[in-house]
């Protein structure tokens, strides 16, 4: 517990200040149009969604191109929540909130009792909870149907400005957390999967997800998400400010997270199954957590994206670009949170931005051309990504000094990190 | 079968009971039988093959057995999975070492630590007082198991980059961590030279002193186990041929078959039969 605040930390921290001020002023000032806060937006949104599928695929190593899938689900669940409150309805927030609380429970509750059940096959349990989900969900919208009333009343008690800024927050974390719930119930029965077939069940569900929003309409009566013809009027909720919060908290419960005993536990489920198991690490459990952990992140992306724009439309999340978190982690290093960010902001400054503008007009859709030759390039130079293994101090794992050690004649000479 | 007789008095720590295991049509393991003793060190030894791993995989839960029973303290383990195994207090090492290769070696001696860290999710996320507390006694018992292990040194090297010996010692010291009551070793010597095997005995005797555990060690080299086992049973195409103290198994006629083959047993026999005339 000595030295609460050590250096690194207070570097990181003043770094990201100061880094966090310098953008915002610049955009304040104007100088930063609209054009390029975007793609600095865009770019803190693929971090997040990336530092999700780094921690599924680069420290528990498993393969999932699901991210996509819960990126749209959570930019969709919390769209639908602002929007519906941009016409002074909060019957989204209370009907959402309810909902996720009750599955929130009966998940968490089918899983101790089931936990005390040996033998019990996966899909039979799948199946319970899945009876269990719908019978949560459905005295949630009922309950969500009783709060709206009051609920509604509160808000708009509020000045109008706080109460949107309320709703929008309150949308990004029930979007966030709707991914998780609907990853956890996902990955019960898929994460018993080996790695290839994972990544193809995890593809599917991108799939699934995209062809469910196609028909959000028809099939589930949401008319205001307009099906394939894409949802419009979000309000543009999500400021540099926002991001970036999102992105800090991100970024430090990541790293809190790998530096302790449980992310050691994560990490050892990918470097060897077996041998984790054999030391008393609960494997299914640990790839659980990271699965679910990895899709909040993916959820909290995707509102913070539906509010950039004010549009939604299916095919941004076509399941082809589930590949993009994907090389945005390989590129920026399997398993480093400095190497994702920094390959995030790169992929989205690079790709709307540098190409963009720097190749000849007519030539812009050449980007894809261009791109894929850096990724190639890079693969080949070095394997490791752009900063496998490289990490600033404060995302480090620092070495713990070797024990005053009593017994060596030598003593000891101090760890180094 | 003095050895094993003459200490009925000690608990058994692991009795098993019909172990049978089959691979499609293949018996691997067929009726398996052992009773530990506290505190004991035996041997399981036998040709490549004979299924001595197998039995190690069935009792640590990694397979589940065809038939037969595992009782561990009289908690039955044969439906249990691998974790809840390794927590009730065995733990082993690999014949083929299995470190978590791309982790620190103080790493992997924490992450044995881990079903005893003391903390959850939620305390590591906020760094709150006791993450620090119990985070700081964690690792400083893993520095403590390196230490006997002679690896204080290489805690923040990467464990593949080890050395052959040191990756054996730090596979061992991490199985200790996991704070056994019952300690497996899959051929622990397997790629040493005598003299490094020699080591090796000596700290498997210390540290069956030194944490007070009992000890089941897997070797296919006779010689090796000789020495330190106070009684072993052997093992061939997956059923007990033979059992009993170092001497009596050197003098069983099946075991040397098993080893040598029929031919050269029989060889081996008509020597022993001219010295002894010639003496």
């Amino acid at each position: 517990m000595a030295r609460r605040l050590d250096r690194n930390t207070v570097l990181f921290f003043g770094g990201a200040l100061v880094l966090f001020a310098v953008v915002q002023v610049l955009i304040s000032v104007g100088v930063l149009t609209d054009y390029y806060s975007n793609i600095l937006r865009i770019g803190a949104v693929m971090a997040i969604v990336s530092l999700g599928l780094n921690l599924i695929y680069g420290f528990n190593g498993q393969f999932s191109l699901g991210q996509w899938g819960f990126y749209a689900i959570g930019a969709y669940a919390a769209a639908d929540l602002t929007y519906r409150w941009k016409l002074h309805d909060a019957s989204g927030v209370a009907v959402l909130l309810m909902v996720v609380l009750l599955v929130g429970v009966a998940l968490w509750g089918l899983g101790r009792l089931l936990s005390k059940i040996r033998g019990l096959d996966i899909l039979s349990a799948f199946g319970l909870y899945l009876v269990a989900v719908f019978a949560a969900a459905v005295v949630g919208v009922r309950l969500g149907g009783l709060l709206t009333g009051p609920l509604t009343s509160v808000l708009t008690a509020l000045p109008a400005g706080l109460a949107s800024q309320i709703v929008f927050f309150i949308a990004i974390i029930l979007g966030g957390l709707v991914a998780a719930e609907v990853a956890y119930l996902f990955g019960l029965p898929v994460l018993t999967l080996g790695s290839d077939y994972f990544g193809i069940a995890t593809l599917g569900l991108t799939v699934i997800v995209k062809v469910l929003l196609d028909n959000s309409d028809t099939m589930f009566g949401f008319e205001e998400m307009k099906g394939a013809r894409g949802m419009i009027g979000i309000p543009h909720q999500t400021t540099w400010a926002w991001v970036f919060f999102f992105l800090m908290i991100v970024v430090v419960v990541t790293r809190n997270l790998l530096h302790s005993s449980e992310g050691r536990a994560i990490i050892s489920v990918r470097e060897d199954e077996i041998a984790s198991k054999a030391m008393g690490i609960n494997v299914a459990n640990y790839k659980t957590l990271t699965f679910v952990l990895g899709s909040l992140f993916a959820g909290i992306a995707g509102a913070l994206y539906a509010h950039i724009n004010g549009f939604l439309h299916p095919d941004n999340f076509n399941f082809i670009r589930s590949f993009d978190p994907m090389i945005i982690i390989v590129f920026g290093g399997l398993g480093s949170v400095t190497g994702t960010v920094t390959a995030a902001f790169g992929w989205a400054i690079l790709l709307e931005g540098v190409l963009r503008l720097f190749l000849p007009s007519g030539f812009e859709t050449w980007r894809f051309v261009v791109y894929p030759l850096l990724l190639l390039i890079m693969m080949l130079l070095r394997p490791s990504g752009l900063l496998g293994g490289v990490e600033l101090p404060f995302l480090k794992q620092l070495m713990p000094p070797l024990r005053a050690a009593a017994k060596r004649p030598e003593g000891a000479k101090g760890g180094q990190a | 079968m003095s050895a094993a007789t003459s200490s009925d008095a000690r608990t058994p720590v692991l009795q098993i009971h019909g172990l049978t295991k089959y691979f499609g049509g293949l018996k691997a393991v067929s009726d398996f039988d052992l009773t530990i003793r506290e505190k004991e060190l035996v041997g399981l030894i036998g040709p490549n093959g004979a299924g001595k791993t197998t039995v190690f995989n069935m009792i640590t839960g990694i397979y589940v057995p065809s038939a037969g029973s595992v009782g561990f303290y009289g908690t039955e383990l044969s439906e249990m999975p691998p974790f809840a195994i390794t927590r009730l207090g065995i733990a082993r090492t690999f014949q083929n070492i299995r470190l978590f290769p791309n982790l620190t070696v103080l790493d992997n001696v924490r992450i044995a630590y881990h079903p005893h860290a003391g903390y959850n999710l939620v305390d590591a996320v906020l760094r709150n007082g006791k993450f620090s507390s119990h985070e700081r006694l964690l690792t400083e018992r893993a520095q403590e198991f390196l230490a006997v292990f002679n690896l204080e040194d290489r805690q923040a090297e990467i464990a593949r980059n080890l050395p052959y010996g040191e990756q054996r010692r730090l596979e061992i010291a991490r199985a200790l961590a996991a704070e056994p009551k019952l300690l497996l070793l899959d051929e622990p010597a397997a790629g040493m030279n005598p003299a490094e095997v020699a080591t090796l005995m000596e700290l498997i005797h210390f540290i069956r002193d030194r944490f007070n555990l009992t000890i089941l060690l897997i070797e296919h080299q006779m010689r090796v186990v000789m020495g330190i086992c106070e009684w072993m049973s052997v093992m061939d195409f997956g059923e007990v041929i033979a059992r009993g103290t170092p001497q009596e198994i050197q003098a069983n006629q099946k075991v040397i078959e098993a080893y040598l083959g029929r031919g050269a047993a029989a060889l081996s026999q008509k020597l022993r039969e001219k010295r002894t005339h010639a003496a």
